[in-house]
């Protein structure tokens, strides 16, 4: 029969959060998964090699999506094909709907989520900035029990997280956007469809009138992790977004990045387009939010 | 090494499989179950070869543990036709000629026909996006696009 990876990884399917922890307790070796995406090539290209692999997507608050009380939960292993076809969902969140949609073709869309887009940590993943201009929370599960953390300090670098050993995220949540406001998001890529971010910009606004009440920006692909611009915020709060703020916001986000320089895109290129693409999301940003007046 | 014992329904029968814990889905549905419509391509949900239904959603089985298949319903190639009857899509693409060396063929014929059970009257551009996961080394699209856009107005000629 042909082998598909290593021998001697076992699988392991628990439909509570508890029997999850449990598991991750008794084997240090252990991953856990959502739609295993980037796992399943991680592992036939050798690294991780976990002995345990624990499938995430048979607890219930792992894949559940409701909206209560001003709050969205959003189950960690939820594919997002699931919250792209939720109209109110999208309509809440329209910026980070179309973050989530941009994860690859449609039969990733079936199996990718925001828990292993975020914990993969890799830089480029197009749901975290989004996630991180709508304040979005990380419940986590634990050994000693759940904490909650912001999204934007879960990763700390390239493939690393802040997760303690034997942590996983349960599910995420955000509160609804205020009246007035709403996000966006843009991506270059060097092809039309099926490839990863060169520059990612996610902007969440709050229009008063016609100018700025509050404004979050966060880049994705041009630093070792997702970054928060607070000089383009300051540039946009207040403005009425003349040309003046838009530029000055656009050179912000050039000068925050911190990019690698490689075959999809040099360091310049980058930072340019970083720029660019942050004017255009603010845009579209303001006139999604004075829809929303 | 651990092997699990997987229950559920393939093509519409029930199936009954051993499975050792990393296999994946793709190799227990060849390897297993004798079902070499689905193909290997990349082995990394790059190129679509493997495309299959999971619970009437497209899936790479290269992506999937094949215990993760316990008590989903999976559609492959080899369950798309009605009997002797093909699909619309199995007949327009034999028609048009939208395949050379076929290893691609039983993907896209899988996610052409979960687009079309969703959209049975879909744009060209929407019909490029729903295959956007797949990819074909030798023909180009076009005669895939129009196979599958032929197929379509079989489908609702027939619904109509």
């Amino acid at each position: 029969m042909a082998q598909y990876v290593t021998d001697f990884m076992r699988y392991a399917a628990p439909t509570t959060t508890d029997e999850a922890v449990e598991l991750l307790q008794s084997d240090p070796d252990a991953r856990v998964f959502a739609g295993a995406t980037d796992l399943i090539p991680q592992i036939r290209a050798g690294r991780p090699e976990p002995s345990l692999l624990v499938d995430l997507k048979r607890i219930e608050r792992l894949v559940a999506v409701s909206h209560n009380n001003g709050t969205w939960t959003v189950g960690a292993a939820t594919p997002t094909s699931a919250l792209t076809a939720n109209p109110e969902f999208s309509a809440a969140f329209p910026g980070l709907s179309e973050a989530s949609g941009l994860i690859g073709s449609d039969q990733i869309q079936n199996r990718s989520s925001w828990g292993g887009n975020l914990c993969n940590a890799s830089p480029a993943a197009d749901s975290v900035p989004a996630l991180v201009v709508n304040d979005a929370r990380a419940v986590i599960a634990g050994a000693s029990g759940e904490r909650t953390a912001d999204v934007a300090d879960i990763v700390t670098g390239p493939g690393e997280t802040s997760l303690n050993d034997g942590e996983f995220i349960i599910e995420f949540l955000l509160d609804d956007p205020p009246a007035g406001s709403s996000d966006a998001y843009l991506r270059l890529i060097p092809r039309t469809e099926m490839d990863i971010a060169v520059v990612g910009a996610a902007v969440q606004l709050s229009m008063d009138g016609d100018s700025v009440a509050s404004a979050k920006v966060a880049l994705g692909a041009v630093a070792p992790t997702v970054v928060r611009v607070p000089d383009a915020e300051a540039a946009l709060v207040g403005s009425t977004l003349d040309d003046d703020a838009l530029a000055a916001a656009a050179a912000a986000a050039s000068a925050a990045c911190n990019p690698i320089d490689d075959k999809r895109g040099t360091i310049q290129y980058r930072r340019q387009v970083a720029g660019v693409l942050t004017k255009r999301a603010v845009q579209i940003a303001a006139q999604r939010a004075k829809g929303a007046n | 090494m651990p092997r699990t014992h997987v229950s559920c329904t393939v093509n519409g029968d029930e199936v009954d499989f051993l499975s050792s814990d990393e296999t994946s889905l793709l190799n227990a549905l060849r390897d297993e179950l004798g079902l070499t419509g689905v193909k290997e391509g990349c082995g990394t949900g790059d190129c679509g070869a493997c495309t299959i239904l999971v619970d009437g959603k497209v899936n790479c089985a290269c992506l999937m543990f094949a215990p993760e298949a316990e008590g989903s319903s999976i559609l492959t190639v080899e369950g798309i036709a009605q009997g002797d009857q093909l699909h619309p899509v199995q007949q327009t693409f034999l028609e048009g000629a939208a395949l050379q060396c076929g290893v691609c063929t039983p993907g896209f014929l899988v996610a052409a026909k979960a687009l079309l059970d969703e959209n049975s009257d879909p744009t060209e551009t929407e019909i490029r996006y729903a295959l956007a996961g797949n990819l074909c080394r030798c023909t180009g699209y076009d005669k895939i696009i129009r196979a599958v856009q032929e197929a379509a107005v079989q489908v609702n000629g027939a619904s109509k």
